[in-house]
């Protein structure tokens, strides 16, 4: 290796992001706890997931200290997904309809 | 023109920035400065990862969204009772606990790995597999009391929409396959710490690359248990 390079980091740094995480697990169970229902509960389970999700890529895989070479080659590539789910939710829609249209009263 | 010569003509590299970006992809060697092979090749391992988990999802939004059979309350199917009335999705709130918790000693173990202190990224990296195996353990015992107790099928399921007992199993195998996986890689990874393997090279780097397997593992239930379970 021409380049051997550890990601090096102050330790407190990891106790803080993995206190962070207990919270917003915490958070992320209490909206199934509490019950929250409708738009409140999407936005909630959201927030915790994505908040969840970036601190877990950018600190436990020290993505934030990486080079941009490779963020762009890894965290880029999975926004094609969301055209997946975009076609095949209009894909479901339509499948919904046409089984409520034609077997009207469930199986 | 000799190297030598060839060398002196090309400008400084950025380093940073999208500046660096361009640079590094355009230095038609190695894009990836700083990251060992090892390390971009767990990446790329773990981004195509990402796609199955991913098209995973889907399918079971797909599914979802198209049975006209209602989906049964996760909240309810997994509650436990522990002598009172019965906590919604418990087990599966503990289950994410240790994992997090796992996480954590899996990074502590990576950060002393960079400092040398061999002992305990044994220890810590030995926490991190047992964290895991009871993990693994939470879900044989998730999977017994659906399969056994509730007639939980992949074709079948006595609480609502078939397709949730094959979305359920699909999805949640998978991740406890990749978790066992990680159990095992983990452990001949610590033993071998223990031996001494990386202190006589002076690189612990394959310490940071198991734990970027590890905590993909993890990021793979925040998603599970966002879409799975509290939908």
């Amino acid at each position: 290796m021409a380049q051997v390079e550890g990601q090096q980091h102050p330790i407190g740094i990891y106790f803080k992001i993995w206190a962070l995480l207990f919270v917003l697990s915490a958070g992320s169970y209490m909206v199934d706890y509490l019950d929250f229902q409708g738009l409140v509960r999407w936005s909630l389970i959201l927030i915790f997931m994505f908040g969840k999700a970036g601190l877990i890529i950018s600190v436990f895989m020290h993505m934030m200290w990486e080079r941009l070479a490779i963020v762009f080659a890894i965290l880029i590539p999975p926004v094609a997904i969301l055209v997946l789910i975009g076609l095949m939710q209009m894909e479901a829609q339509y499948s919904w309809f046409s089984r409520m249209f034609f077997f009207a009263g469930g199986e | 023109m000799s190297e030598h010569a060839h060398d002196t003509l090309l400008p400084a590299t950025p380093t940073s920035g999208v500046e660096g970006l361009a640079a590094d992809w355009g230095s038609d060697q190695r894009a990836f400065k700083n990251v060992p092979w090892g390390k971009a090749m767990m990446w790329i391992f773990l981004l195509s990862d990402t796609f199955i988990f991913s098209i995973f999802l889907t399918s079971y939004m797909t599914v979802r969204s198209t049975t006209t059979v209602p989906w049964p309350n996760p909240s309810h199917v997994f509650a436990l009772s522990f002598g009172g009335d019965p906590i919604p999705l418990i087990l599966i709130a503990i289950m994410t606990f240790i994992l997090i918790s796992s996480s954590g000693t899996m990074a502590m173990a990576v950060n002393f790995g960079y400092r040398g202190d061999k002992k305990k990224v044994f220890w810590l990296m030995l926490v991190t597999a047992l964290f895991g195996l009871s993990f693994v353990g939470m879900q044989a015992f998730e999977w017994t009391k659906l399969i056994v107790d509730e007639g939980v099928r992949p074709w079948t399921n006595p609480m609502g929409a078939a397709q949730f007992g094959s979305v359920f199993f699909m999805i949640t195998g998978f991740h406890g396959f990749h978790v066992s996986i990680g159990v095992i890689y983990l452990t001949v990874v610590a033993f071998k710490v223990r031996r001494g393997d990386y202190e006589k090279k002076g690189n612990y780097q394959i310490v940071e690359i198991t734990g970027l397997y590890w905590h993909f593992v993890d990021l793979v239930w925040v998603f599970i248990f966002a879409f799975f379970y509290l939908w």
